[in-house]
């Protein structure tokens, strides 16, 4: 077994690659082998086969229309000569039928009749056949038999008459006509097969050669995907045949997979910036207390900061990853039917408390139910999170209001608070994983509430959106968020 | 109590031996599945604490399922790395009593690890829980100190009744966000915090003796004694 010509950079190591027989028999075959194994060649065998099998049938109605006729013809022709003949007999009499038998033997040069006429004793008194057929029986007239023409057996039908005192009078003709046409259309058939086959292979080239022209836009892009580049797409002609249905959809699986892949490479950016910096935190006061302090409780306490440092890089993480988690669409499992309305007044029973605490009001207006499909869980962490938003921007004094209703096929949910609001380019922004605008900065947060929030809208197929507060202060103008969840 | 502690991450296994002996209890510590369905199978314990990845070819789930369907209704904790909820949930439908995200803060676990091992004593049908001179009537929902009624949301005495079921041990915030308010989710400020004060404060409001008490980098427990 010869080594790859070119082994990959991943089985250098000593470890030959997976099946290398195999792969190497598939990647060099001879190219006939390609013609005969591919899928444009199997098309057009099953359209010689068919085209065959249609030659053959035509050929039988064709054979049986022109023998069956020739037949009829030369059955004809007999007939009307033994009629003949018979006539004579009974204007005539014998002598007379012998006359006309030999003038007929006379004039047929090429050998193709035969006459017999016999005594009712059975013998023979004219004609150039010896005797009846052995098998002859009264009331079969027809017999199929073989004529001797130029000393070659050919074959032959005969007609028997029997006439009124007992005599036999026998008329036949050779039937190589018929034979020949068969032999023609046999011929016919043959080169139309041989054809065919022609045409097979050379259909069969023709509809490879078209299908790969077809199929090179999209084997190249996924060969460049293959290479580590998720940038090309399939370019589209504008026709709207199945070769471009493939093309739109391997784009919109491309288009998936490039989404999820930002995603992924979002998370892992964020978590190498946004985790670094309280892990250095972390270590930093580690260290520093194990350089300094010889104090135990100044030892204790940035022990216990370390720990709660870990504690929050750890809730990052588990944010991050639940974020990660939404957005690839797993919960869909666990959609269940669901009343929105306790899991709201649960919400704002467990904010309210906080709320008070603060001095806000926490104002709640809701319809009797909201029947709606979700998950629970998911659905009730985004509440908290928007909640939890809005008791932390809101002034004290100030009132928060948590709202829904039903519209047309959606269930609108708004928590409007009465904080420092968002502008126009920080709303763009809100929903980036850890983005906090300025005005948040001094507030306790990670940034990941509302970019969860948007992950659970959306796998709820369902719209999240902002808009002005109804502050009444002016530095406070407040921030209303909206939620739009359908109801099926 | 007599635990076993089936987790295969060394470290991790001897903080949580050491740990939970020095809360007094007996703690067998074994490295795998196999060992540990022997062990469960074999001798009694109060609880079993295990983590859900396992080597040897029997995770957590696995021994708990296995042990359910031999009859055997031992309390078990799960610890496990894998978060997700559907996770949290296989685990419990599973068999398991309690499930505890890693990395965990030990005051958690042996929080959980008392709750759970002490839980079914009291399951009889009590219709009034009593601490000191603190009431729960459970059937007319009704909360009275020292004869006194106090006048509480049905949340709150919710809250209450857990942390009463529960008198003497320590009590988490996450255990209560879980148990009172069925979320599973960690809610990043205090919101739980808020509750208890306010509920600490209609209890102790005009009497001498605080019932509700903070246990520093813990959670809360409901004792007689200061």
């Amino acid at each position: 077994m010869a080594p790859p010509p070119h082994p990959r950079p991943g089985h250098a190591a000593g470890r030959p690659p997976p099946h290398p027989v195999r792969r190497r028999v598939q990647q060099h075959p001879g190219p006939l082998w390609r013609l005969l194994s591919s899928t444009s060649f199997r098309i057009a065998l099953l359209f010689a086969t068919l085209f065959l099998l249609a030659g053959l049938a035509f050929t039988g109605v064709l054979w049986w229309g022109t023998a069956g006729t020739l037949e009829r013809q030369i059955d004809a022709a007999i007939r009307a000569d033994a009629l003949a003949l018979a006539e004579r007999w009974r204007e005539a009499g014998d002598d007379a039928v012998a006359e006309a038998i030999s003038e007929r033997l006379a004039l047929d040069a090429e050998d193709q009749t035969a006459y017999l006429l016999t005594a009712p004793d059975g013998r023979r008194l004219a004609g150039n056949l010896e005797q009846l057929p052995e098998d002859y029986r009264t009331d079969i007239q027809w017999y199929a038999m073989t004529l001797l023409r130029d000393g070659i057996p050919g074959e032959a039908r005969l007609y028997v008459v029997q006439l009124p005192d007992g005599s036999h009078l026998a008329v036949g003709r050779d039937v190589g006509e018929k034979l020949r046409l068969r032999a023609l259309l046999t011929e016919g058939l043959a080169w139309s097969a041989g054809v065919a086959i022609l045409f097979a292979f050379a259909g069969a080239w023709l509809l490879r050669r078209w299908l790969e022209e077809r199929l090179i836009p999209a084997t190249a892009t996924a060969a460049l995907i293959a290479g580590g580049d998720l940038s090309p797409r399939v370019p589209l002609a504008g026709r709207d045949d199945e070769f471009e249905a493939l093309g739109r959809s391997m784009n919109t699986m491309l288009d998936r997979i490039a989404h999820l892949m930002e995603g992924v490479r979002g998370v892992s950016d964020a978590i190498a910036h946004d985790l670094r910096t309280p892990i250095a935190r972390a270590r930093s006061r580690l260290e520093e207390a194990l350089e300094t302090s010889d104090d135990p409780a100044a030892l204790k306490g940035a022990l216990e900061r370390g720990i709660a440092d870990l504690d929050n890089v750890t809730r990052v993480f588990q944010a991050v990853l639940r974020i990660a988690e939404v957005e690839a669409g797993a919960r869909r499992a666990a959609f269940a039917p669901l009343d929105l309305v306790p899991l709201l007044a649960d919400a704002a029973e467990l904010y309210g408390a906080t709320a008070e605490e603060n001095g806000q009001t926490l104002r709640t207006e809701w319809p009797k139910s909201l029947p709606l499909t979700g998950d629970r869980d998911l659905l009730l962490q985004a509440i908290a999170n928007l909640l939890d938003n809005a008791v932390k921007f809101t002034v004290p004094g100030g009132t928060i209001t948590l709202s829904a209703e039903m519209q047309e096929d959606a269930v609108l949910i708004r928590v409007a608070d009465e904080g420092p609001g968002l502008s126009a380019e920080d709303r763009q922004r809100v929903g980036e994983r850890f983005f906090r605008a300025d005005s948040a900065r001094a507030t306790p947060g990670s940034g990941l509430g509302i970019s969860l929030v948007r992950a659970v809208v959306q796998l709820h197929g369902g719209m999240l959106w902002f808009e002005d507060g109804q502050g009444t202060q002016p530095d406070y103008p407040g921030l209303t968020v909206c939620l739009g969840l359908p109801v099926a | 109590m007599r635990i076993l502690l089936v987790e295969d991450d060394a470290e991790v296994g001897r903080f949580v031996k050491k740990g939970l002996q020095e809360a007094g209890h007996t703690v067998e510590h074994v490295p795998n599945g196999r060992e540990g369905l022997f062990m469960a199978a074999g001798e009694n314990f109060d609880l079993l604490v295990l983590d859900r990845m396992l080597p040897g070819g029997i995770d957590g789930v696995r021994l708990v399922e296995t042990l359910r369907g031999q009859g055997n209704h031992t309390p078990v904790l799960f610890l496990s790395a894998l978060a997700g909820v559907d996770e949290r949930v296989k685990g419990l439908k599973a068999g398991g009593d309690d499930y505890l995200v890693k990395p965990f803060a030990f005051a958690e676990l042996l929080a959980r690890v008392e709750a759970l091992g002490r839980r079914p004593a009291v399951d009889a049908p009590a219709t009034r829980l009593k601490i000191a001179d603190l009431e729960l009537d459970l059937l007319s929902r009704t909360v009275t100190r020292g004869g006194k009624r106090i006048d509480v949301q049905p949340r709150e005495f919710r809250l209450l009744e857990h942390l009463m079921r529960h008198a003497g041990q320590v009590v988490t915030r996450t255990m209560l966000l879980e148990k009172v308010w069925d979320y599973h989710f960690d809610p990043q400020t205090n919101v739980i915090d808020v509750h208890v004060s306010r509920l600490r404060q209609k209890l102790d409001k005009g009497f001498e003796k605080p019932l509700i008490h903070t246990v520093r980098n813990a959670g809360y427990m409901i004792r007689a004694e200061p």
